[in-house]
C-alpha cells in the first residue's frame, strides 16, 4: 500500500470570498480507502468535487501519481479523469432521466474506448449491471423504475465500467435504508477489492466509516483537524470536535446513548475569515485564550495520528 | 385512562388506473397518554402513511378505510374545518425537511404567530410574544433576530428546531415526528433528540417517532412498533425489543446496524432481497422470501399480530401493551 496515488497539499477554494477549504493536506495511496467526516458545510463535498476540478482551488495542489491536476490542461485531465471516478449522494438525481440504464453505463466506455463495437459494449455494460446484482436484462429500463438502492448500483456500475484507480464516494449510502446500506458498501468493498481501487469515502455515518477505512479524515469547517489510522481514531480520539461527533451517535440501546451529550452551544454554522484562530473554539470545551488567536495546525501528535488542536497533546490518552 | 390515539383496522390504499396498491393494511395500535411510541420500518413499510391517514393529509388518490379515533373524534372522514381545529394544536406534527416544510416566503415570527392566532384565538402581538418565548423553550438563540428571519437564513437544525416549536404551541397531547432527524448532522440529531426529550417531560404530551433508525428510536422510545410491507409484525418495549427480537425481521434490522465498537467486520451485515413490490399480491407472511427460518406454513397462511401470551408477555411492565409478533416461529419459541 505504499504506492502514492493521490498527494493534496494546502488546497484552498473559496465561493464568492467565503472560504470552503483551507490549507488541505493528506495522501492517498493506491488500494487504500480513507473515510471523510465531518458535518454538512465542513467542506467534504467540495474536496472531492476539487481533487476532481470540478471546482476550481484558488491555491494548492492536486497531485495525480506525479502529475499536477490542478496547471494542467482540460485535454490532459480529461484522460485522467477515467481513472478517478465519483458515485453522488443523489443515486436517482445522478442519473439522467432519458438515458436507459444501459446509455448511462456505457457512457464511459463511448469516451474512453470508442473502438469498442456495439456488441462488446454491450457485453460489458451486461456483465457490469451483474456485478452490482442487478440484471442484465435491465439494460433497457430507465431510472425511474428503480427503487433507491437499485440506482445507486446503477451509479456504482457507471463508475467502475472502467475499473478506475480511485472512486471517491460522497455519501454513497445515506439516503438509503439502512437494511440496503450494507448491500451497497458490501458491493463498494467487493468492487474495490477486485479491481484493487482507491477509495475517498465521504460519510456523516461513522459507524459505516470505522467499518471499511483504512484511515479517516475528520473536516471541519473547511479544515481538516485530524487523521488517524481508523483504530486510533475511534479507540483514542484527539480532537474535541471528533469527540464530540463520536458522542452524538446514537448508541443503538435505549435510553442510553454512547456517551453525554457533546458541549455543542447552539451556533449557527459560519465560516470565519481566516486567521482568527480555531473555527471550534466557540464550542470546544477546552477552549484557551491562544485558540482565539492563532489556528491550530496540523501536526502529527502521535507517529501516523495528525490533530489541528492547541492541546492535542494533553488530549492524548495514556496508552 | 384512555389512549390518546386509536387506529382500528387501518388500510390505506393508493388507485391508480390499473390497478390499487395497498400501503397499509389492517393496522391497529394505540397511543397512551404521555407515551413515546416508535414506528421503524424500511422505505414503503407503510409507516408514513399511517399517520398521514391519521392528519388527514393523504394524497387525493388515497383512500384509508378502518377508524383513527383521537379521544372522541373519529378523525377519518372527518369535515375540513374540524379536522383544522385539532390538526395543529392538539394533534401536531414534525416532518422529516424542516426546509420544505417551512413556507419560504413567510418570517419565522409569522409562521409561529399564525398558529395560536388560527388555532387559540390570540392577538398577532400576544401570539408574537408567545413565539418568542416558544423559540428560546426550544433553544433558538437570539430569538428576537430570528422572528424576523426567513427559513433559508437558518440552519437546518435550527429550522428543525422551528418546525418542533411550531407543533408545540398549543400544548398538543400527540406530537407525530416523521424522521425529525434523518436530514441532519449526527451532533445536531443528537441535539435535536435530547430537545424531544425534554420537551415531552416538560409538556407531558405523547409522541409517536417514525423512522428507519433504530438507533434514534432507542434514545426516545418507550415502545416500538416494527412495520413491514404495510403491516405491524412485532410489537414490544424498547428495552425488550433490543433485548431479543421475536419477529426475523426484527432481528435482522438490528443486525444491520453497524456498531461504534464491537469487533470489526468483513463486510457489513445485510438484509438479503427486497421488501414486496407495492401492489404485489402476497400469500401467507410478507417477509418468507426473505427470512431464513420461513418453513411452508409462511408461504400459504399470514400470521397474526399476537400476544406471545404466558405471565412473561410484559403486559403490565409496557403499561398494559403485550409483546405481540406476527409470526408463526418467533425467536424465542
Amino acid at each position: 500500500m505504499n504506492d502514492l496515488l493521490l498527494q493534496v497539499a494546502g488546497l484552498r477554494v473559496e465561493f464568492d470570498a467565503r472560504v470552503a477549504l483551507c490549507d488541505v493536506t493528506f495522501d492517498l495511496f493506491a488500494g487504500e480507502t480513507l473515510g471523510l467526516v465531518g458535518e454538512s458545510g465542513s467542506g467534504k463535498s467540495t474536496l472531492a468535487r476539487a481533487i476532481l476540478r470540478l471546482v476550481r482551488p484558488c491555491k494548492g495542489a492536486v497531485v495525480w501519481r506525479g502529475q499536477d491536476l490542478l496547471s494542467c490542461k482540460s485535454a490532459v485531465l480529461r484522460g485522467l479523469r477515467r481513472d478517478m471516478q465519483i458515485v453522488f449522494q443523489d443515486p436517482l438525481a445522478s442519473l439522467d432521466p432519458r438515458m436507459t440504464v444501459g446509455e448511462s453505463i456505457a457512457e464511459p466506455l463511448r469516451i474512453f474506448e470508442p473502438d469498442l463495437n456495439a456488441d462488446a459494449r454491450r457485453a460489458r455494460v451486461g456483465g457490469m449491471l451483474q456485478k452490482v446484482g442487478l440484471t442484465a436484462d435491465m439494460i433497457g429500463s430507465y431510472p425511474h423504475e428503480f427503487s433507491g438502492g437499485q440506482c445507486q448500483r446503477i451509479g456504482i456500475a457507471r463508475a467502475m465500467i472502467l475499473s478506475p484507480k480511485l472512486l471517491i464516494c460522497d455519501e454513497p449510502v445515506s439516503s438509503l435504508d439502512v437494511s440496503i446500506q450494507g448491500q451497497i458498501v458490501n458491493l463498494l468493498l467487493d468492487l474495490q477489492r477486485d479491481a484493487g481501487t482507491a477509495m475517498l469515502f465521504i460519510s456523516h455515518n461513522l459507524a459505516v466509516v470505522r467499518h471499511i477505512s483504512h484511515r479517516i479524515l475528520v473536516m471541519y469547517s473547511g479544515r481538516l483537524v485530524e487523521i488517524a489510522p481508523r483504530d486510533a481514531l475511534f479507540a483514542a480520539p484527539i480532537h474535541p470536535y471528533t469527540r464530540a461527533l463520536l458522542a452524538a451517535v446514537p448508541s443503538g440501546v435505549p435510553m442510553q446513548r454512547a456517551g453525554p451529550m457533546p458541549p455543542v452551544p447552539l451556533k449557527a454554522f459560519a465560516p470565519r475569515p481566516p486567521g482568527t484562530g480555531c473555527a471550534f473554539r466557540d464550542r470546544c470545551a477546552y477552549a484557551l485564550a491562544v485558540c482565539a488567536e492563532i489556528v491550530p495546525p496540523l501536526e502529527e501528535t502521535v507517529p501516523g495520528h495528525w490533530a489541528a488542536c492547541h492541546r492535542a497533546r494533553e488530549l492524548v490518552e495514556p496508552v | 385512562m384512555p389512549p390518546v390515539l386509536r387506529i382500528v383496522d387501518l388500510t390505506v390504499s393508493f388507485s391508480h388506473p390499473d390497478r390499487t396498491i395497498h400501503a397499509v393494511r389492517q393496522v391497529s395500535l394505540a397511543v397512551a397518554a404521555r407515551e413515546s411510541v416508535g414506528i421503524v420500518g424500511e422505505s414503503g413499510s407503510g409507516k408514513t402513511q399511517v399517520f398521514m391517514a391519521a392528519m388527514g393529509l393523504l394524497a387525493p388518490n388515497a383512500r384509508a378505510d378502518g377508524h383513527v379515533l383521537f379521544g372522541d373524534d373519529e378523525l377519518l372522514g372527518l369535515d375540513a374545518k374540524r379536522m383544522n381545529r385539532i390538526r395543529g394544536s392538539k394533534l401536531s406534527m414534525v416532518f422529516q425537511d424542516p426546509m420544505t416544510s417551512l413556507t419560504p416566503h413567510l418570517k419565522i415570527g409569522t409562521q409561529l404567530a399564525e398558529v395560536l392566532v388560527c388555532h387559540a384565538g390570540k392577538s398577532w402581538h400576544e401570539a408574537r410574544i408567545a413565539a418568542r418565548r416558544m423559540l428560546e423553550r426550544v433553544g433558538v438563540p437570539e430569538p428576537e433576530r430570528r422572528l424576523n428571519q426567513y427559513p433559508h437564513e437558518l440552519s437546518g437544525g435550527l429550522r428543525q428546531r422551528v418546525m418542533i416549536g411550531i407543533s408545540l404551541l398549543c400544548d398538543p397531547m400527540l406530537v407525530i415526528a416523521d424522521e425529525p432527524t434523518t436530514a441532519l448532522d449526527v451532533t445536531v440529531q443528537a441535539q435535536v433528540i435530547d430537545l424531544l426529550g425534554a420537551m415531552r417531560r416538560e409538556v407531558g404530551m405523547a409522541m409517536v417517532l417514525i423512522s428507519h433508525d433504530l438507533g434514534v428510536v432507542a434514545d426516545l422510545c418507550d415502545r416500538i412498533l416494527v412495520m413491514y410491507a404495510g403491516r405491524i409484525v412485532e410489537s414490544a418495549g424498547a428495552v425488550e425489543l433490543f433485548r431479543q427480537a421475536q419477529h426475523p425481521y426484527t432481528a435482522e434490522l438490528l443486525k444491520c446496524i453497524p456498531g461504534l465498537s464491537g469487533p470489526l467486520l468483513e463486510r457489513l451485515p445485510t438484509l438479503p432481497g427486497q421488501p414486496p413490490q407495492p401492489g404485489q399480491t402476497i400469500e401467507g407472511c410478507a417477509f418468507a422470501p426473505r427470512c431464513a427460518r420461513a418453513a411452508a406454513r409462511c408461504r400459504t397462511e399470514r400470521p397474526l399480530l399476537e400476544g406471545l401470551g404466558g405471565a412473561d408477555a410484559g403486559g403490565h411492565a409496557n403499561g398494559g401493551h403485550a409483546r405481540r409478533v406476527a409470526c408463526h416461529f418467533p425467536l424465542s419459541l
